[in-house]
């Protein structure tokens, strides 16, 4: 346990709550940041073309749903006291891992069971740089709506979990997120010692042999006030755990900055923009450095 | 087959008495080869089986999975063993409907193969599956989400194995009666008989027992048909409906359904040529039989080529990052190997068979059916592996990345081995076991064929271009090179 583990998160503080309109308000600058987005819901495509096939009269239903809709509806997000985010500084990144061990510790995982990955990159300019891709937590998630059994779900406060004890290991998850963030365990997981808790979504300890399991935002330690494992543990402060509802940002330096402002200044980005799955990972690029390979040109 | 044939069964006159006697032969008598193979080939499924139970104990880690190889033979073994059911469809019902004269001797063992690999299809999920003790949750709505591809496939493959499982067994009943009233007449088997009266219901061959009996044979066989297509159209979603490059292909649904009948024929093929040798139905089943069936399987074979081709092409030379490097791991890097096997074991080999009149026999034909058999279960494994072992967080092909992410293996264990190899030796297994219980042949549909080839006296059309003479007795056209085997 390192002692900014203690650290408040952003939003527990009651004096800095801005209500909803500061999640609104970091959701537009991250727009602005980012350049305009699509959500486009599966369900609500599903939705559009069963009633399509079912009349003709519901042809418009059917190109309604289909139309982009509105990023602030994505999600019934609406009332919820934190929207929790993540801000991921690559310019401060020096690749220690240091946040893939304390998260594989913290949660009982295997060495391979890499919840936050740090990648290696090289920049257009030759060097290297490191990006950590823990879940993105998406606002439109493709996980949730691939489960046969429903075990994904999405929170009221934008976190997606697994319910371990449902899932029944058909992996068409694994298949469906476009960040290889989703592990299985494939053997025996890590033996945990007994728990005071039982084990749930929010708390997937010890993980269980023959389900998916991912970063879950350490769930359990937000609601008192904790940091992330990967947050807390992270020596040069590149990670923030963010409150889009408070619109604050939190490191494990101690240091607390306005989210969206944070984000608009430093022309966060988030990864595969393309895919509309609105991740709620923002990360901020130095020189040369890109989160996206699908930016990148074959020469 | 064209409504030219139509006048004409191949069924010969003089050999529909025999009919009865061939078709019960296998239900009668126990050919010392019998138990042997049964006790082997159960012997096969039961190490599979020890090998699943390993498997549940150890995870699934022991078949050879890991995080970028999430998918891999299982999935590739489900795809082959549904979509080989689907030669019982083709066969069947396509013929059927078009009132293709020669499939008379072909149906059952057609159908049996259609009912025998589909469940077994089914089955593998439970191989696949992490947890498959809780399997039963897809059966419980509350549980249910609607949106996701796997709980399609469920209600599409349990909805066509219901409507299979009805299309063998209504042109059953009225061979269950026929051979009823045979083991009454001579006293054997007195449980069958009573077993088949019972299934025979109260059948029996008055016209219009016929005529209800042909309407709703008629009606399934129709059925049987777009929900063939259903079924594999959204085996494919739960791959194609990813953003993965690979298995996100618009293609895909009729890359698959294509495969299926392919590799279904061929299957058809292989237990055809076992059954008329084993079961002596020389007399019935003739070369002929197996060349038609490889002219059927040839443009189902060409069209699975061209699909990859295009496939591929696209894909290639668009130079998106994902798709590209996934082409080229297939075609040139790492699964060249596999993916040259595909095409010229089940590409261009049975093209070839077939374009040649010295190879257009029936031991050509099979052999080039097992080799598209093996080829197409190798094509599923080029579709299902390569795809998910592909890193997503940065591509191989980006001049910028690529240090740390390196596609993901997949290694074959003994585990995955022996319960593929089981499943497969699952299906002669059953089909032998089956046979024990229900006529090889058609009985009734071949003696209506032979009654339908007396009344009509019309000469048989021959396929163009080519030199025919008829054998009177058998009725057969004896083409050039399609010789017995």
């Amino acid at each position: 346990m390192s002692p900014q583990e203690n650290q408040t998160v952003p939003g527990a503080d009651p004096g800095c709550q801005q209500c909803g309109q500061g999640g609104q308000q970091a959701d537009s600058d991250g727009q602005k940041a980012k350049g305009a987005r699509v959500s486009f819901s599966r369900r609500r495509f599903l939705g559009g073309a069963v009633a399509g096939g079912i009349s003709v009269a519901a042809f418009g239903t059917a190109a309604a749903a289909m139309a982009p809709t509105p990023a602030s509806s994505a999600g019934s997000d609406d009332g919820a006291k934190h929207q929790w985010a993540m801000v991921i500084d690559l310019r401060y990144c020096n690749g220690c891992k240091q946040c893939t061990t304390a998260c594989e510790h913290f949660h009982y995982l295997h060495q391979e069971q890499t919840w936050i990955r740090v990648f290696e990159m090289q920049s257009s300019s030759g060097g290297k740089y490191f990006m950590p891709r823990p879940c993105m937590m998406c606002e439109n998630p493709p996980c949730v709506p691939a489960c046969p059994v429903s075990a994904n779900f999405r929170t009221t406060e934008g976190l997606t979990l697994v319910d371990q004890s449902r899932c029944v290991g058909t992996r068409i998850c694994m298949n469906s997120c476009p960040y290889q963030a989703r592990y299985f365990n494939w053997d025996a997981p890590v033996p945990a010692p007994r728990q005071f808790v039982q084990q749930e979504p929010a708390w997937p300890v010890p993980q269980v042999q023959g389900t998916v399991g991912k970063c879950i935002f350490c769930a359990a330690k937000l609601p008192s006030g904790m940091l992330p494992e990967c947050v807390a543990n992270c020596p040069m402060g590149a990670i923030y755990l963010a409150d889009m509802v408070s619109d604050t940002a939190t490191n494990g330096m101690g240091a607390t900055v306005k989210l969206s402002k944070f984000l608009a200044d430093n022309n966060a980005v988030r990864f595969k923009e393309s895919y509309g799955t609105s991740p709620r990972v923002f990360y901020i690029l130095g020189d040369g450095q890109d989160v996206d390979s699908d930016a990148g040109v074959v020469s | 087959m064209s409504t030219a044939t139509r006048t004409r069964g191949d069924v010969g006159v003089d050999q529909i008495q025999g009919v009865r006697e061939a078709a019960l032969r296998p239900v009668l008598e126990t050919p010392r080869w019998f138990w042997p193979t049964v006790g082997l080939l159960a012997a096969v499924v039961a190490a599979g089986v020890g090998a699943w139970l390993v498997q549940i104990h150890l995870g699934l880690a022991s078949a050879g999975y890991n995080d970028q190889a999430f998918w891999a033979i299982y999935e590739a073994d489900l795809v082959t063993f549904i979509g080989v059911s689907y030669g019982g469809a083709v066969v069947s019902a396509i013929l059927r409907l078009t009132h293709t004269p020669w499939r008379a001797p072909l149906t059952r063992i057609a159908e049996a193969t259609a009912l025998v690999t589909l469940p077994l299809g089914m089955m593998l999920v439970v191989p696949h599956l992490g947890r498959p003790w809780l399997i039963w949750e897809f059966l419980w709505p509350p549980y249910w989400n609607l949106s996701s591809p796997i709980l399609w496939d469920f209600f599409a493959v349990s909805t066509y194995l219901i409507t299979t499982a009805v299309f063998f067994y209504l042109p059953l009943i009225a061979d269950l009666a026929i051979g009823a009233k045979i083991l009454e007449r001579r006293g054997t088997k007195r449980w069958l008989a009573v077993l088949w009266r019972f299934a025979a219901g109260r059948y029996d061959s008055g016209t219009r027992h016929r005529r209800i009996l042909d309407g709703s044979i008629n009606l399934v066989g129709i059925m049987v048909i777009p929900m063939a297509v259903s079924v594999h159209s959204v085996l494919s979603f739960a791959f194609a409906s990813s953003s993965r490059p690979g298995y996100s292909e618009t293609i895909f649904p009729v890359y698959f359904v294509v495969a299926a009948l392919y590799s279904g024929v061929a299957l058809v093929i292989v237990f055809t040529a076992a059954a008329r040798r084993l079961f002596h139905l020389q007399g019935f089943i003739t070369g002929d039989h197996i060349v038609r069936l490889g002219l059927v399987m040839l443009p189902l074979g060409a069209t699975y080529l061209y699909l990859t081709f295009t496939e591929y092409l696209v894909d290639g030379y668009s130079n998106t990052l994902g798709s590209a490097a996934w082409v080229r791991q297939v075609i040139m890097g790492r699964y060249w190997p596999e993916f040259w096997f595909y095409v010229v074991g089940a590409g261009l080999f049975p093209i070839l068979v077939m374009a040649y009149r010295r190879t257009r026999k029936a031991s050509w034909i099979l052999a080039a059916s097992v080799v598209v058999l093996v080829a197409m279960w190798v094509k599923r494994l080029v579709i299902v592996i390569p795809a998910a072992t592909e890193p997503l967080v940065n591509s191989p092909l980006s001049a910028s990345g690529a240090l740390s992410s390196a596609w993901g293996t997949y290694h074959f264990s003994w585990v995955s081995i022996v319960v593929t190899v089981a499943f497969a030796a699952a299906i002669p297994l059953l089909l032998l076991i089956l046979f024990k219980f229900v006529p090889v042949l058609a009985i009734a549909e071949m003696e209506e064929m032979a009654a339908s080839q007396d009344s009509h006296s019309a000469q048989p059309i021959p396929p163009p271009g080519r030199s025919v003479q008829v054998d009177s007795g058998s009725g057969l056209v004896q083409r050039g090179g399609a010789g017995d085997a």
